[in-house]
């Protein structure tokens, strides 16, 4: 597996990632070379195998639905880097290019 | 007891608190002159709470005073890696993209070492979001290791193995989801344990691979570690992944020897290319020891092993891309404003994040993106499939497996942080147990010819913590290795 800049700029642009000129060259030798490791997983066959997603199942997990405290509004917005009346404020999102 | 209160071990340091021979508030005062005198060199803690600390040891020590009750851990200081959230302290996860974050509650981790009256002496450093094998990754600088300050400590856990090892603290937290408590603690000569997936809450620790992440114990003792498993662990309903059963207790299995175990010894890892002589020669012997104390040691096979760390490198960076995205700019953490949303939040992540950080999210993002997602992330989940049965298959007929705990000991500061490939196979044999969510330990079997650390694995089914106790304690016991590292006295001898 060979990635090029090409497809190393579309990740970064998926995962809202800003990289300059200089990363993305050197991201795309980096994953190229964990990929081709990473793609030995496909060695094995597994056609059949039924895949994991947890390691230890639980089913039907559900705390008791009770009221309890809670983070207050002005906790909760604490670590915000901007805020405005009681909300968390983010530059202009309608109108941007999709 | 020692006249240097930093050279004992929690259980020591219990036995005299209890006895009244010493005080918490001396303790904790003993372990931050330490830290003051030879963290500059060490570089394990990012913050120590002086003040909360000793406030607490004097809360402790008025009650033992007064017959009250405290917990099972009262006074014995721990060093707390920075991924677990403590309310209104900082915590980093050795990223600038959370330099200034100040959690609104506390970790159930945290809660519950208060309850036990552990005595939190500060946060330590790690590899930014606990991706690395080195600490180097930490955007707050390198943690050396106490045997050899030009030596990494590993990681990611590196701080916390680094203080426990240069005598900071008797105890540590440490996280592991990929080798991250384990290796630290090969390197720096403790014991690390990664107690089965679900034991541990991982309520206000920040997600790295979530159906890989547990906390769990570093200490400079087998008993110590099991003290501090057993302090942690438990039932938790904010924690969907909780185990809600009552979690096996692993101190009444210290004393049961290993007469009668079946332990089986991995023989691809301990035999397999790239194991360093003294690595394999300290665990050839380690096991030996094991078969003259009585058990009955095998050889087994996990014919799927070779494929787990390809599956590790392509699950865990998945799960990380998903759990990294909360880090935009808006809720919390770094924010590098632009002309609009999606603009501020690539820039913030670019300022934010750090090389390894950025690889993983990126190689995540690929595995799961549309076309591949096939190839990668769900044939490595049926890799982990693969994995578990070959473990079920070793625990039908071995109570606990051995193998080396990493290829190599230490290795130099600098020497594989631009060979990422390199740095992820220090975790080669630790990662089968994290995709199988069973329990994995590492403890000290002595050195190598440089006198660096070797660290034996013990592995256990699910839930199986005795008997990968009872074996730790029986050959540590046995072996009666005093490891001590002078480097650090040492440096802090040539500065003074």
């Amino acid at each position: 597996m060979s990635l090029s800049d090409e497809q190393v700029r579309h990740v970064a642009r998926l995962a809202r990632i800003a990289l300059t000129d200089e990363e993305v060259a050197g991201l795309a030798s980096q994953l190229s070379d964990i990929l081709a490791y990473a793609e030995q997983v496909g060695e094995v066959a597994a056609g059949d195998v039924v895949p994991t997603s947890h390691p230890y199942p639980l089913a039907g997990v559900a705390r008791a639905d009770a009221p309890g405290p809670s983070l207050g509004q002005d906790e909760a917005l604490a670590n915000a880097p901007a805020v405005e009346d009681g909300r968390f404020r983010v530059p202009r999102i309608v109108g941007e290019e999709a | 007891m020692p006249d240097d209160l930093t050279r004992a071990d929690a259980a020591t340091l219990l036995a005299a608190m209890e006895a009244g021979e010493t005080t918490a508030v001396a303790v904790a005062e003993a372990h931050l002159a330490r830290i003051r005198a030879t963290d500059g060199a060490l570089g394990a803690f990012l913050r120590t709470l002086d003040d909360t600390a000793l406030a607490h040891a004097a809360d402790v020590d008025r009650r033992r005073a007064a017959g009250e009750a405290v917990g099972a851990l009262a006074g014995v200081p721990v060093a707390l890696k920075d991924i677990l959230c403590t309310r209104g302290v900082a915590t980093t996860c050795g990223s600038r993209m959370l330099e200034d974050y100040h959690p609104p509650y506390d970790a159930t981790v945290v809660e519950r070492l208060a309850a036990a009256d552990a005595v939190v002496l500060g946060k330590t450093n790690m590899d930014e979001f606990a991706m690395g094998s080195s600490t180097e990754n930490s955007a707050f600088g390198v943690t050396r290791n106490p045997f050899d300050l030009d030596r990494v400590p590993g990681g990611s856990s590196g701080g916390s193995a680094a203080a426990v090892g240069g005598r900071h603290a008797p105890l540590g937290i440490g996280t592991d989801t990929g080798g991250s408590i384990r290796q630290p603690a090969a390197f720096c000569g403790i014991v690390g344990v990664k107690p089965t997936y679900g034991l541990v809450s991982r309520f206000g620790l920040v997600a790295f691979g979530s159906s890989l992440d547990q906390v769990g114990p570093m200490a400079r003792s087998v008993a110590d570690a099991a003290a501090l498993y057993e302090a942690i662990a438990g039932h938790d309903p904010r924690d969907a992944t909780s185990i809600p059963e009552d979690p096996p207790p692993a101190r009444p299995a210290l004393d049961r020897g290993v007469e009668g175990l079946r332990i089986g010894v991995v023989s691809s890892f301990l035999d397999g290319e790239g194991v360093e002589p003294g690595v394999r020669a300290r665990c050839a012997e380690a096991v030996e020891r094991l078969a003259a104390l009585g058990a009955d040691v095998v050889e087994v096979a996990l014919p799927h092993a070779d494929k787990a760390l390809p599956a590790y490198y392509l699950i865990a960076p998945s799960e990380a891309s998903s759990n990294l995205s909360r880090f935009d700019g808006v809720r919390y953490g770094l924010r590098v404003d632009g002309p609009t949303t999606e603009e501020m939040m690539a820039a913030t992540r670019a300022e934010g994040f750090g090389p390894e950080v950025k690889r993983r999210i990126m190689i995540g993002t690929y595995a799961l993106s549309a076309g591949y997602f096939d190839a990668y992330y769900l044939q490595a989940q049926k890799v982990r499939t693969l994995v578990q049965e070959d473990f079920a298959a070793a625990y039908a007929s071995c109570d606990a497996l051995v193998s080396p705990a990493t290829p190599s000991t230490a290795f130099g500061i600098g020497e594989k942080v631009d060979d990422p490939l390199a740095m992820y196979l220090n975790d080669v044999f630790a990662v089968p147990s994290n995709l199988a969510g069973t329990p994995a330990m590492s403890l000290p079997v002595g050195g190598d010819e440089a006198g660096l650390p070797v660290g034996l694995q013990v592995m256990a089914p699910h839930l199986g913590e005795p008997v990968m106790f009872q074996v730790a304690a029986a050959l540590e016991a046995s072996l009666g290795l005093d490891l001590a590292p002078d480097a650090l006295d040492d440096a802090a001898e040539e500065r003074a």
